[in-house]
């Protein structure tokens, strides 16, 4: 293994030399008010697990209602209390309210939190090469802020008019009108106040990303050499800083409208025996303000799980990512059209139709980038050498549900076909294959894979296999047959198809997907039980367990604050040179033991001048100039 | 009886997990002095190839599945077309479902049969293969031409359909509420009257103004009729929240917005007894569907749409037309303003009553 041996010994930063001298930080400020990115990432983590705990569990309660309507929920009473009526069954207006919480807590708190939030922070420091975010203080509000909106959206679930019921996207005027629904009451208040903070702490936490990417790359970090998780997080954090000031700015009309008497969504209104005073405003316009962050919310959510994906799976394969620059010129791309194609969310409320076409053209325009990185992650696995840990597996089923969802978004991006299909089951098929379920993946791969550098231990590598499993195909078996639910042209949130001769169908279909959700979900526990007790149980990992070539992977097996105990290392080289070819004139002087021997990855930190033996020609000509930038091998 | 299956499923799967967890630790305990941490990359675990062959075993059976389910069923979820546009959006429907299938099977081919093919063996090499300038342009090409086909046979469609609807259109108001629909008709006049939402109340419950003298002969009806081979212009309307106007066989759906009247135009090609004949079903009925969350009674919001035979409609009509909503509510004369009334009288088909109770009054107070 002579290329990890390589070290740098001089560094032309000495600013930045010294900073072995630790000094013992108390409990609070080191695992509770921390400033440590490592930390913050990891609080993210575990908060993000609790709500998709959360999360995931109310889905079962209102499947259980959807697959089986006739049985008793009398069992839940102990946890649901006067939300089971009198007949033992589910209330109605509940089923709303957990569809509704459900959404949120997903699209929010797990897979936007959750996964952006625990891995911008975790991996931007270690594989840009800086001790830590520009503002360590501002990342740490960042994270009590996500926690205070944690607490005020948790409380809002045992209040006594129960929580937010609108549908995650609170259309008014259904949010605005206690009279319309009880959980447009106090639970809509808190969910306005929830989401506030949240936006608080992604923009604090995004702020910090963008600068840091920008400001704190380490000697020899171009954006040219940057891994894709950098570029993909980067990108999120600008889509994030231009789309949730604009939720805000949707939130507070609405709290406007709510308590304020304003008039800003609501018109003509008659209600509960009376007509409102509310005149001139427009509901539509709370749909474009909140579409306006509500498309470019699904590729922040998407966007950092391709990018986790696109690491494991070049790493994983022992191959460089496939077309590394096509890749981030697609999520560029990706990035400019998520802001032009939030009306496809509209195009039966009533929207001009012209509109329409516009937002047509273009949505199935964001499907040609998409494509290309399907089609990219498909070449990197062609003649690879595919190792298929738990990380791998993951992104391989990531990929395989970014298409499959992926595919049907051409259905519901064309407009004509969207008029059949919008609000049904289809819809819900969709974006749970390609934002949900495929963002999830990514969730758990990059836990799985950065679980070494987190916590210094290995996670078992079957369960997480088995885990793989029984997630990927109980996923499929959850969301695949609810297209043919959707085509046959159920709606969405309703609480039960029975009212409809239409939707007499399908029953044992319903049943089926309740089953494989509760089976799904089940299996997360191996991965609860996997992910808690490695961390304390778990085999001691190695510093590069996977054979890696970013920058975290040259820490100590346990980082402390500031990462790198030395000099923080310089980079040479793109993070993708797996299994670059050695030359035939210095492969013919090894003897076959040597041979097999060889290293199949070059870390970033290893200058072309110690890689004659596999330079391409243009690298040679790098290598030359690279000696006068002070880096010297170190024979071990 | 199902609590105890769910119960079972849950306790099979602890099992399950507990067994697995215990075979693996086992194993670990086993393989102890070979496992210590001085190795320096994960060592890849002699399952590796299993991963991969269970990839391969996932779509065969999966394309199975697919396949068998989606072509057995395929008359239970696609429901019979009733309307014009409904059958060149559902061929456009079929032309995207041929392509997204076609790639989707092919893209997991590839997938998973790389993942085969491809996986670890201790002496092979990956292939340094960075990129493909060829490749990838062939692939931003031809989704991009796929997809401008799609488009543009999408909005030549979506143009007409959203486009005016023609002149001879039966026109019917259509209000949603919290939770059932009203449907308003035109009456003789042809045209209906306007409305305000500050008129509304229990009866008049679509606001209807009668200021205004298009309304005098408009009339209620319980139910949408609406005849065959014509088009027919809904007018939609929305009184408390957003709900939306929606039927899976005439592959319409509009919402009904406060504030903001909506519309969508149709032609129904199958009458309700054709339909009753067709599906075997003597009890089938249109049903209007309320497509977006309204609250609490949302799954209930259903509404009747019954498609008659063009002479069966003209009948219908020509007896609904008299019962106006003033001759059924005839108090409501009195919020028409008084230059108006006679008219109103006229026009709502109040004649006659008012008359036979002038006579009758007249002879009551002469004895």
């Amino acid at each position: 293994m002579s290329v990890t041996d390589i070290q740098l010994q001089e560094d032309l930063d000495h600013h930045d030399d010294h900073h072995d001298e630790h000094h013992e930080l108390g409990f609070v400020s080191k695992y509770i008010f921390s400033t440590d990115h490592k930390t913050i990432g990891k609080q993210f983590l575990i908060t993000g697990i609790l709500w998709a705990i959360i999360g995931g569990g109310l889905s079962l309660i209102f499947r259980l209602q959807l697959g089986f309507p006739e049985m008793d929920l009398e069992w839940l009473r102990p946890v649901l209390g006067k939300w089971i009526t009198e007949g033992g069954k589910l209330d109605a207006e509940f089923y709303l309210a957990l569809v509704t919480m459900h959404g949120t807590i997903m699209v929010f708190f797990v897979l936007t939190a959750g996964l952006s939030g625990t891995f911008s922070n975790f991996l931007i420091p270690l594989q840009i090469g800086a001790r830590d975010m520009a503002s360590g203080f501002m990342n740490m509000l960042s994270y009590w802020f996500f926690f205070a909106s944690s607490v005020v959206m948790f409380i809002s679930l045992f209040i006594e008019t129960g929580p937010a019921a609108g549908g995650w996207t609170v259309y008014p005027p259904l949010s605005a009108l206690p009279q319309a629904i009880q959980g447009s009451g106090l639970g809509m208040t808190l969910w306005l106040v929830s989401m506030a903070l949240f936006i608080a702490s992604t923009l604090l936490g995004g702020i910090n990303y963008i600068t840091t990417v920008i400001n704190l790359r380490t000697a020899g970090m171009s954006f040219a050499r940057m891994p894709l998780t950098i570029w993909a997080f980067f990108i999120t954090a600008i889509l994030g800083l231009l789309s949730f000031p604009v939720l805000l700015s949707a939130a507070l009309l609405l709290i406007f409208d709510r308590s304020f008497g304003t008039s800003f969504y609501l018109s003509e209104i008659f209600i509960a025996g009376e007509a409102l005073p509310n005149m001139g405003g427009s509901p539509i316009l709370y749909q474009h303000l909140f579409w306006f962050l509500g498309h470019p919310e699904v590729y922040i959510i998407i966007l950092p799980a391709l990018g986790i994906t696109s690491e494991i799976i070049a790493t994983n394969a022992r191959k460089p990512i496939f077309g590394y620059k096509a890749m981030i010129g697609s999520m560029l791309g990706i990035g400019f059209l998520s802001f032009i194609v939030w009306a496809h969310h509209m195009f039966v409320t009533g929207m001009n139709p012209f509109l329409g076409s516009v937002f047509t053209i273009l949505t199935l325009v964001i499907a040609v980038p998409s494509a290309i990185k399907a089609f990219n992650y498909i070449t990197t696995l062609w003649k690879g050498n595919i190792v298929f840990t738990p990380a791998m597996l993951f992104s391989i089923g990531l990929v395989s549900f970014f298409i499959s969802g992926g595919l049907t978004g051409l259905f519901l991006g064309n407009s004509v076909l969207d008029i059949n299909l919008h609000d049904t089951y289809f819809v819900v098929a969709h974006f749970h294959l390609v934002m949900g379920s495929a963002a999830f993946f990514g969730l758990v791969a990059g836990v799985y894979h950065w679980f070494p550098k987190m916590f210094g231990r290995m996670m078992d590598d079957r369960l997480g296999k088995l885990h793989f499993w029984l997630s990927f195909v109980g996923i499929y078996l959850v969301f695949f047959p609810l297209h043919y639910i959707g085509i046959a042209g159920f709606p969405r949130r309703y609480y039960s198809f029975t009212s409809f001769e239409t939707f007499s169908i399908y029953g044992d279909l319903n049943a089926f997907v309740t089953i494989a959700a509760i089976l799904t979900f089940s299996a997360q526990f191996i991965f609860l039980f996997n992910f808690f007790y490695s961390i304390y149980r778990g085999k001691l990992a190695p510093a590069n367990p996977w054979g890696s070539n970013t920058l975290e992977w040259t820490t100590p097996r346990n980082p402390g604050h500031g990462n790198w105990t030395g000099a923080i290392p310089k980079v040479f080289r793109w993070p993708y040179d797996y299994s670059k070819p050695y030359k035939p004139e210095y492969l013919a002087k090894l003897s076959e033991e040597e041979k097999a021997n060889l290293s199949d990855f070059i870390p970033q930190t290893v200058p072309y001048s110690d890689t004659p033996e596999s330079n391409l020609e243009h690298e040679d000509e790098i290598a030359k100039t690279e000696k006068d930038t002070g880096a010297v091998k170190v024979e071990a | 009886m199902l609590s105890l299956i769910i119960i079972v499923a849950a306790v099979l799967i602890l099992a399950v997990i507990f067994t697995a967890y215990r075979v693996t630790a086992l194993v670990d305990i086993a393989r102890k002095s070979k496992n210590q941490d001085d190795k320096s990359v994960y060592e890849v675990p002699k399952d590796n190839k299993w991963h991969g062959l269970l990839g391969v075993l996932f779509i065969v059976i999966g394309f199975a599945a697919f396949f068998y389910f989606s072509i057995k069923e395929s008359n239970v979820y696609n429901l019979p077309i009733s309307s014009d546009h409904g059958v060149i959006v559902e061929d456009l429907f079929s032309i995207t479902m041929y392509i997204t299938v076609f790639v989707f099977v092919m893209t997991h081919i590839f997938l998973f049969g790389f993942g085969w093919k491809y996986r670890h063996k201790k002496k092979k090499q990956a292939t340094y293969y960075p990129h493909n300038n060829k490749l990838e342009l062939i692939w931003t090409v031809v989704p991009a031409i796929v997809l401008a086909v799609l488009i543009i046979s999408g909005l030549k469609e979506w143009n007409k359909i959203t486009g005016p609807a023609p002149e001879e259109s039966e026109i019917v108001e259509i209000m949603g509420y919290q939770y059932a629909w009203a449907f308003r008709y035109p009456g003789k006049d042809g045209m209906l009257g306007g409305y305000d939402f500050r008129l509304m109340d229990a009866i008049n419950s679509v606001g209807i103004d009668l200021a205004d003298q298009n309304a005098h002969d408009d009339f209620m009806a319980s139910q949408l009729i609406i005849p065959k081979g014509q088009p027919v212009h809904l007018k939609i309307r929305g009184r408390d929240v957003i709900h939306s106007v929606y039927n899976p066989h005439f592959r319409i759906q509009m919402n009904a917005v406060p504030g903001m009247p909506t519309r969508f135009w149709f032609v129904p090609t199958k009458s309700t007894n054709e339909m009753r004949e067709l599906t075997g079903n003597p009890d089938f009925n249109y049903e209007l569907v309320c497509n977006k969350i309204c609250g609490k009674g949302h799954y209930s919001m259903k509404g009747i749409i019954t498609v008659l035979e063009p002479d069966e409609y003209d009948e219908w009509y020509k007896e609904s037309q008299e019962n106006t909503f003033l001759k059924q509510n005839p108090s409501y004369i009195s919020k028409v303003p008084s230059h108006l009334k006679e008219a109103a009288k006229i026009a709502a088909g109040l004649e006659n009553i008012s008359e036979k109770q002038t006579v009758s009054t007249a002879y009551s107070s002469s004895k």
